[in-house]
Parts: C-alpha cells; sequence; structure tokens
C-alpha cells in the first residue's frame, strides 16, 4: 500500500493538465475505481489492489466525495473549463448585458478555452479582445459595470491581474462605498492561476492572498466542475464584485454534472468528505492533494473531515465551525505562501471565533514563501504534497 | 477661414487644414501635428514660454462668419458680427462659472474655519473648462473626474448643498460623507467621481462610454448615444493608463472625450520638467484619433471645440483628445503653499480670468448689464449660504451607516457561526458589527 501510494502519489503530482483524475459519481457502481491517466498514457488502477497495512482490512471506497443528490443517469460528463463555459453561455443566455473582456477571449477563444466559441455566437463587442493592458481594461470593465452592464473581466493568468492592482483594489473594491451606494459594481473578475506544472515564478502566483484584504470584494474559488459551473452563474448574478480564482491546473477535470440550472451560493463551504476525527480546510488544487492524502489517512483508521472552503472571502463560518464543534482539530492545507495569504486569515478567524472548541493548535500547510521555482521537483517541495498532509494529521491527532 | 496664432512670445506657424464644409470631421482627416520642436528648454524653465496655442480644429461645420474671438494681448476681440453665444445662454455660462469660482472660495474659508478637512484641491482660474464642457451635455451623459471635481459636479447639476455636505462629511452630502473631496459621485446627474490616485479615473470614464457602443449595437437600442467626459491634468498625461485608453478608445471609436486640464503645474511640478514632449494634443493622432489645443481661459474657446468633440462623439465617430490651456489660481490643494511658481506667471493668467473675459464679452456685445450679472452674483451669493448653513445643520452620519454600503448585496460580508448571514445581525444595521 506503501509503494501503491507513492506510485499514485507521483502519478497525481504534479498535477498537470494532462493528467485526468475522473471522479467517481457518488452512487456509480463503478465506485472506488480511480482511473489515473498519466501522461505517458499507462493506466494505474488505484484501490482495487489489497490494501498493505494489515490491520486494516476495511477499505473505504468512497472517500473521496460526498453523496450529491443527482441520480448518475441523468446529467452530462463535462471538463471544468467546459463546465466554466456552459455557466457562463447560460448567463449570457440570460441576460443581455453580461458581457466578456480579456486578452484573447474573443477569436482565440480564450488561453483556456473557457470563452471558446462564444464570440462567434455572440459577436466581437459581447465577447472584447482587449490589447494588452491590464489596468485599464479592467478599469474599463469597472466603468462600464458602473453604467449598467455586467461584464467579466478574465485575466489571462491571475498573476497578469497585479497590473490591475489599482483598479480592483481602489475601484472596483471601493466604489460602491465611497459613492455613498450610488454605484453598483456588478463584476466579475476570473482567471487561472496557482502552482501548475514548471510555469516558472510569475505564472505561478496565488493572489488570493493579495487581493484578500480589499474591502468590498467577494472572493471565490472553484475546484470541481460541478461548483465552477455553479460558482460562475453566481458570481455573475451577484450585484458585488467577485474574484472567481480558477486554476491552472484544474481545467481538464471531468465530472458528470446536472443538467438542470443550478447556482451555488457564494458564501457557502462545500463539505467533501464528513468526519469525526480532525477537520481539513481547503480550496482549489489543494482539495485533490488532501483528498488523496486521505486515502492513506482512511487506511490508517483515521476518519478526516474534509471541506473545500470555496469562499475565500468571506469565510463561511457556519460549517467550519460546525465541524471544529465537532472534531476539535484543524489542519489547513492552502497553496498560499506561508505569510499572509488565506491559511493565514483563516487561522486567525478560528481561533477568533472556535477557540474554546479547538483541542489542539490549528495546523497550516501553506506553500513555501518562494518564488515558485522552475526546475519540476524544487517545485513540488514548494507546494504541500499529501505525504506532508498525512504527517501533520497524525501529528494533530496524537 | 483659418485662424491666425495668437500674440504670444514665440509664434510658429502651426499648419491647420482648411476643410470644406461638407466633410464632417473625422479622424483620418486631422492632422494638427505641428513641426517638432522639443519645448522645455533645460535652460530657462521658469520662463519658458508658452507656445501660442491655437483653435487647431477645422470649422467645417460653422458658418463662415462666425466669430470664433480671440484673445489677442489679453484683450477680448470680436471679429465678426454673428455672436456665439445668445443672451440665455451667456447668462447660463456666467452663472455657472460664478458658482464654481465662490463654491471653492467658500471650500477655501470653510475649511480655514476646520469645517472640512483633508485634501481639498481647488479650481480657481479653471472654470472656463468645466463650464464651457458640461453645460453642453445632456442629463444621461457623463462625467469622470480627479481630485478636483467639485466645480465639474456642480456643473453637471449636483446641487451645491450635496455637494457641500459631502465636504463637511455630512450624512446628507451626494455620497453620505463617504466619499469627501475627491470622490463626488452622482447616479441621478451621471458624475463618476472624483479619483484620488491620478489617471485612475481614465479606464473608468473609458468603461462608461463602452455601455453607449455596446447598447447601440448589441442591445440594438437605437437612441444610444451617451457622450463621456473625461477630465485630468497634464500629469495624468505621463501615466500609462492614459495612453492605454487612449489606445482602447480609438480602437473601439468610443464616445469618449478626453479632456487634458493642462495647468501646467502637478503640485510643484512644471509639466515642462516632467514631459519629453509637452504638447500633449499632438499625442492623440499618435493613437488614431484628433488631439486638439484650445485656450482654456476662454470658455467660448472651448465651447465651440467642446461643441464640435461632443458632436463627433455623439454620431459615433470615436473620442477625441482636447488639451486645454488653464491654470489654478490657487495652489495644488488648500495644504499647497505653493511657492514654486511664478508670480510673474500667475499674473499673466490673473488677467486672463475666464469670469472676467466672459463679462467683459457680455457687456461688449450687449448681452448682458452689469445689473444683471450683479444679480447673479448676488443669486448665487445667496446659494452658497444656504449650502453652507444647510451642510451646517445637517446630521453627521450615524455609526448605522459605516457598513451599509461595503457590498450592494450584503450577503458578502459572508455566514456567521451561527448559521445565519452576517449582515441579519442587528449589529450590522448598527454598525457595531466588527466586519
Amino acid at each position: 500500500m506503501a509503494t501503491l501510494f507513492h506510485g499514485v502519489g507521483a502519478a497525481l503530482t504534479p498535477f498537470s493538465a494532462s493528467n485526468k483524475l475522473l471522479l467517481p459519481s457518488p452512487k456509480s457502481e463503478s465506485r472506488g475505481a480511480i482511473f489515473l491517466h498519466r501522461s505517458d498514457a499507462r493506466v494505474n488502477h488505484a484501490f482495487n489492489l489489497k490494501p498493505a497495512t494489515p490491520n486494516q482490512d476495511l477499505f473505504i471506497p468512497n472517500a473521496v466525495a460526498t453523496k450529491r443528490e443527482t441520480s448518475t443517469k441523468s446529467g452530462h460528463e463535462l471538463l471544468l473549463f467546459e463546465a466554466l463555459r456552459e455557466g457562463l453561455e447560460e448567463e449570457m443566455e440570460r441576460d443581455p448585458r453580461v458581457c466578456v473582456m480579456g486578452e484573447d477571449v474573443g477569436h482565440y477563444g480564450g488561453s483556456y478555452k473557457v470563452t471558446k466559441g462564444l464570440a462567434e455566437k455572440y459577436g466581437d463587442l459581447r465577447v472584447l479582445d482587449t490589447p494588452i493592458a491590464e489596468n485599464s481594461f479592467t478599469g474599463m470593465g469597472i466603468g462600464a459595470a458602473m453604467t449598467g452592464l455586467r461584464p467579466i473581466v478574465e485575466g489571462m493568468n491571475m498573476g497578469f491581474l497585479l497590473l490591475a492592482f489599482n483598479q480592483i483594489s481602489n475601484n472596483c473594491g471601493m466604489l460602491h462605498y465611497t459613492s455613498g451606494g450610488q454605484f453598483t459594481i456588478p463584476i466579475v473578475i476570473r482567471g487561472p492561476g496557482g502552482v501548475g506544472r514548471q510555469l516558472g515564478a510569475e505564472h505561478s502566483q496565488r493572489l488570493e492572498s493579495y487581493f484578500q484584504s480589499i474591502p468590498g470584494i467577494q472572493m471565490v474559488a472553484c475546484s470541481t466542475p460541478y461548483n465552477a459551473k455553479g460558482l460562475m452563474k453566481a458570481a455573475i448574478r451577484s450585484e458585488n464584485p467577485v474574484i472567481l480564482f480558477e486554476h491552472v491546473l484544474l481545467y481538464n477535470l471531468k465530472e458528470r454534472i446536472p443538467d438542470e440550472e443550478y447556482v451555488l451560493s457564494l458564501e457557502e463551504a462545500e463539505m467533501v468528505r464528513p468526519g469525526e476525527h480532525v477537520t481539513i480546510l481547503t480550496y482549489s488544487r489543494m482539495r485533490y492533494h488532501v483528498m488523496q492524502a486521505a486515502k492513506t489517512l482512511v487506511n490508517k483508521g483515521y476518519d478526516p473531515e474534509v471541506i473545500d472552503i470555496r469562499s475565500l472571502k468571506p469565510f463561511d463560518l457556519y460549517t467550519i465551525g460546525c465541524s471544529v464543534k465537532k472534531t476539535h482539530r484543524v489542519l489547513i492545507v492552502e497553496e498560499c505562501m506561508r505569510t499572509g495569504g488565506i491559511g493565514a486569515s483563516l487561522t486567525a478567524a478560528i481561533t477568533e471565533n472556535f477557540h474554546d472548541y479547538l483541542d489542539a493548535p490549528i495546523v497550516c500547510l501553506s506553500s513555501q514563501d518562494v518564488p515558485t521555482p522552475y526546475a519540476g521537483t524544487l517545485e513540488e517541495w514548494t507546494v504541500v504534497q499529501p505525504a506532508q498532509i498525512v504527517t501533520a494529521v497524525e501529528q494533530l491527532c496524537q | 477661414m483659418s485662424f491666425s496664432a495668437t500674440n504670444f512670445a514665440q509664434p510658429r506657424p502651426v499648419p491647420v487644414e482648411v476643410r470644406s464644409n461638407e466633410k464632417p470631421l473625422s479622424s483620418d482627416s486631422f492632422r494638427f501635428r505641428g513641426p517638432p520642436s522639443f519645448l522645455g528648454s533645460p535652460h530657462s524653465l521658469r520662463f519658458n514660454p508658452i507656445p501660442p496655442f491655437k483653435l487647431a480644429i477645422p470649422h467645417s461645420q460653422r458658418s463662415n462668419a462666425s466669430a470664433v474671438t480671440h484673445i489677442a494681448n489679453g484683450k477680448m476681440v470680436k471679429s465678426s458680427a454673428n455672436l456665439l453665444i445668445t443672451k440665455e445662454e451667456g447668462l447660463e455660462l456666467y452663472e455657472d462659472m460664478i458658482l464654481g469660482r465662490y463654491f471653492e472660495d467658500m471650500c477655501a474659508q470653510m475649511y480655514y474655519r476646520g469645517k472640512m478637512f483633508g485634501f481639498v484641491h481647488l479650481y480657481n482660474g479653471q472654470e472656463a473648462v468645466s463650464t464651457g464642457f458640461i453645460k453642453l451635455l445632456k442629463k444621461e451623459d457623463t462625467v469622470v473626474s480627479t481630485y478636483r471635481d467639485h466645480v465639474h459636479a456642480l456643473s453637471k447639476g449636483v446641487s451645491a448643498r450635496a455637494v457641500m455636505s459631502e465636504l463637511f462629511g455630512k450624512a446628507t452630502g451626494c455620497c453620505r460623507g463617504q466619499g469627501g473631496s475627491m470622490h463626488m459621485f452622482s447616479k441621478e446627474h451621471n458624475v463618476i467621481g472624483g479619483f484620488a490616485f491620478i489617471g485612475e479615473g481614465i479606464p473608468v470614464a473609458t468603461g462608461a462610454a463602452f455601455p453607449s457602443k455596446y447598447r447601440r449595437e448589441v442591445l440594438k437600442e437605437a437612441g444610444a448615444d451617451q457622450v463621456t467626459l473625461a477630465f485630468f491634468g497634464d500629469g495624468t498625461c505621463n501615466n500609462g493608463q492614459f495612453y492605454e485608453c487612449l489606445n482602447m478608445a480609438a480602437l473601439w471609436k468610443l464616445p469618449i472625450i478626453f479632456v487634458v486640464e493642462n495647468n501646467l503645474w502637478a503640485i510643484g511640478m512644471s509639466h515642462l520638467r516632467a514631459t519629453s514632449d509637452p504638447e500633449i494634443w499632438k499625442k492623440g493622432p499618435a493613437f488614431g484619433m484628433p488631439g486638439v489645443h484650445v485656450d482654456g481661459m476662454d470658455v467660448l474657446k472651448v465651447r465651440e471645440v467642446a461643441k464640435e468633440v461632443i458632436e463627433r462623439a455623439r454620431r459615433g465617430d470615436g473620442p477625441t483628445l482636447v488639451e486645454c490651456e488653464t491654470y489654478r489660481f490657487r495652489g495644488h490643494s488648500l495644504a499647497d503653499p505653493d511657492e514654486l511658481r511664478d508670480p510673474a506667471e500667475k499674473a499673466r493668467y490673473a488677467a486672463r480670468d475666464p469670469i472676467s473675459a466672459l463679462k467683459k464679452y457680455l457687456f461688449e456685445n450687449k448681452l448682458a448689464s452689469e445689473q444683471e450679472l450683479k444679480s447673479i452674483d448676488k443669486k448665487i451669493d445667496e446659494v452658497l449660504d444656504d449650502a453652507v448653513e444647510y451642510s451646517d445643520e445637517s446630521p453627521l452620519p450615524r455609526r448605522s451607516q459605516l457598513l451599509e454600503n461595503v457590498f450592494a448585496d450584503p450577503k458578502g460580508f459572508g455566514i456567521g457561526p451561527d448559521g445565519k448571514y452576517r449582515c441579519e445581525d442587528p449589529k450590522f444595521t448598527q454598525g457595531t458589527a466588527h466586519v
């Protein structure tokens, strides 16, 4: 099992765009079978082998996801970027004021194909290809939002939006307040961020930690096709400015999502796996590292409760609080840097609100405060790996 | 008919294309660039004469006998029989400029009496630009300004009461006291700021112009022809956002006019010391839009240019860059001791006071009597006294106001530990909750 885990772990991380993690839908017959397609096209059938730990002959197959109330036969399968596009398209269909602006969103279809086909359908003005001027086109989106449209500004990579920080902070976040509530800014700013596969330091940034202090904005991070579509729709419909964080490595996740229209709540967290022993709070790509570690933990006898916080600002203190009150131990696993990251804020928030319920100090696993190196091995060591999560839980639960 | 250069120190011929009456203004026929020259010789920065500026705009739509009065040697000269304005228009312009001037003077008074605080930037001397442009706008048109925005808001129609209360930080201010001097907003009058950082309003202005085109072309609303005016200064013209927006506006032919209020000074930085090519209007054609220079101390000249460029934008022909040569009589802000500027320069511009100039024009053309103007002065005095009284008596914002406008949808404060949305907590409506 240990060797298998390492093998699986190596296959899963770094999580490249060519790997497809097929999440089993909760009630499917093939539950427990996880197919890992590695870039060399070998398929590892994980978890159909005997567990290695001798005292663990009970293997819990559906350690991955909670049951959702959708039937398995309905719905349609798609990849995460397609789910984003579906959500976007539905909203554009529904409200003619919804428009998209960004670099290469139109004719090129988006660097990650989120807006593919939309310019052909809705025209060049509604899916606007902008020049390379993040500060100005983000400001333009904000001005358009203030005067009646509902733009979605795409940062080709979230890191590029650092150039638009002035607009996002001063104008997007603050103008509703500064104008005494006269102007609403129903803008969605979205884009892929996070550590990719050897993209280098500047393309591997986690902007959620920089933006979290800006008053007046909401931040959400999607992690599955289901929540990507739901959050995209919710963000577009929200009257508040919302920053939607996607992850470069998650665009090719495949999942079966409902055919019926659904919109998720921007402020709620998602219970990924209920448990009793420890609360693991995570978001975006780290969810998968956590779930990977969860399999190991489960087979070691632990019962982690995994929550994808989804809403990075504000935190869903209810879901988190209920969990803390149940398990009394908290582990935060995030991709942000240690200093000033989402985990740091979350640690503070939990300590402030639920201190009495904690049996142990909160452990926060974050990326190292290091500019993400290019070399694959170094890059691997800057982000949190499943093995570290397992160790942390073991220590926490002593 | 072409214009001759005004008689300033270094007359330089600047070629002006004379256009026939039929051809409308179009971007590809504007060639207002003069022969390249480098201004701002390091040897004589202080007394570097301002090059002779011209109303460099073909007047294809003007009648041949139209008179744009120009200032020669400081005197307004009427050069033809046709007047530019009617009596009503003249009085309206005068009243608006007086309102702007008196308001700013009152601000200074109130500031020194401790009624308003922080950074207050006064507009004295620049009234011709605000009045000249904004009085031609419709209510649906948008004005986007910078921190020197009181008079822009007033010209657009925001009441003196609302602006003054905002400056006093009262709850009855146009932004409920939450914006202050540098953030005048009015949804009703389409005034979008007030921005504290220079240049950051220009992209927002570009965005405010975007829906006009969107409504026309995507939503198929035929009458969507709202125009946006972006006001900013000479210092901003060295900022990247300015150029990025010139590019985008010209690229998409947005109905926006970039109005540069070149008052030659960015706090203590002379425009000539900060800019490699100080002729800002020349930068328009580099981005594919006309660049126009106008004497910003002359409200009638500004108005003539404004008419053309606003019409152009409304037609859908795209943006224009208008540089107005103007001057602020006071310091950068009320905290600025204003020691760097040469008194001779200040005196030169004081002699070109736009209000005196308009007054003279009205008298000389028998458009108004001294009495009528004095009664306007008095009326504005009363308006301002009323505004101050109103602001004094207005309540300060209550604590409950603290958290109200952070989010348009207060669910954005999130879900609290008790499972309810935090905004449902009464502490939120009281303003005592901690976010």
